[in-house]
């Protein structure tokens, strides 16, 4: 078995641009999307339950439905995880988010933190 | 033959949990979030290749469950089911058609099994943003796909002429 057989080498190289163009197209659209944020929405096993303002600092204790807990900071003007109960601390190691559309997200806790817009820009989404 | 198959089996699947828990010891979450090398997935592309599909499919489910298990939550599991069903499958049908040598079947092996956990905590989790983070996991599945495949490809050369 020739594993380094030209053409496939070739089609390896070509899988491998392709994907990174399209990771890029996909980056670049979100970017271009983004605008700057109103809110920090905290969604809970798929359930809002609660919305704080960017523009107020707090410091937010989140409880999740298996017990256990993550640390909402909001800071001038940015949402961002500092502290979580889970034991791989992805959502603390996520930058802080001030835009539409960006996300920090504790999988192990199903709680997510997500920016959103003014409240038209909201409904301009749906429709 | 089938105790062959057996033994064989049992020893890839020893494999792959040793490849997860070594993977767990090293995180490299601190630099990208929630990124992992996919060790594992050197001894699934060599049963892939080497002994056969279903063999693979085994392998790979087994050592999704018993990992999960063992090392982190049940809910960790459906994440990890995801992407592997969906890796493995994209890993089948590319090297099907025999147009991709094992760092290209590696390299989809490795984003698509990214795309499968995405796609599992959108719908778990109901919140579409979360897909906003798959150019960072496709940048980094073709990283750790290309190290991989060489890798696997090596193991796989190595045991060119020994039939399992």
């Amino acid at each position: 078995m020739d594993m380094f057989k030209d053409k496939k080498t070739r089609n390896d190289i070509i899988l491998g641009i392709a994907v990174i163009i399209l990771a890029a197209g996909i980056w670049l659209v979100s970017e271009l999307l983004k605008k700057d944020g109103e809110f920090a929405v905290v969604t809970v096993n798929g359930t809002e339950t609660a919305k704080y303002s960017l523009s107020e600092d707090a410091e937010i204790r989140l409880e999740s439905e298996n017990g256990g807990y993550n640390i909402l900071v909001i800071k001038n003007g940015k949402a961002d995880i500092i502290e979580a109960s889970c034991p791989d601390h992805v959502c603390v190691d996520q930058r802080a988010i001030s835009k539409t559309g960006e996300a920090i997200t504790c999988l192990p806790n199903k709680t997510v933190i997500t920016i959103d817009g003014e409240e038209e820009a909201e409904i301009d989404f749906v429709s | 033959m089938k105790t062959k198959k057996v033994a064989m089996l049992g020893l890839t699947i020893a494999l792959a949990m040793i490849m997860s828990y070594i993977e767990a010891l090293v995180p490299l979450s601190f630099a990208v979030p929630g990124i992992k090398m996919g060790l594992a997935n050197i001894v699934i592309i060599f049963v892939l290749y080497k002994i056969g599909t279903k063999e693979a499919i085994l392998v790979s489910l087994i050592r999704v469950i018993l990992v999960s298990l063992l090392f982190s939550n049940v809910m960790a599991m459906a994440y990890s089911i995801a992407g592997a069903v969906l890796s493995l499958s994209v890993m089948w049908l590319l090297k099907k058609t025999d147009k991709f040598s094992v760092i290209g079947v590696s390299i989809a092996g490795g984003i698509m099994h990214n795309v499968g956990q995405i796609i599992m905590a959108v719908i778990l989790l109901g919140t579409e943003q979360i897909a906003l983070y798959l150019p960072v996991l496709i940048i980094t599945g073709t990283a750790t796909g290309v190290v991989i495949g060489i890798v696997s490809g090596l193991v796989i050369n190595r045991f060119k002429n020994i039939r399992l």
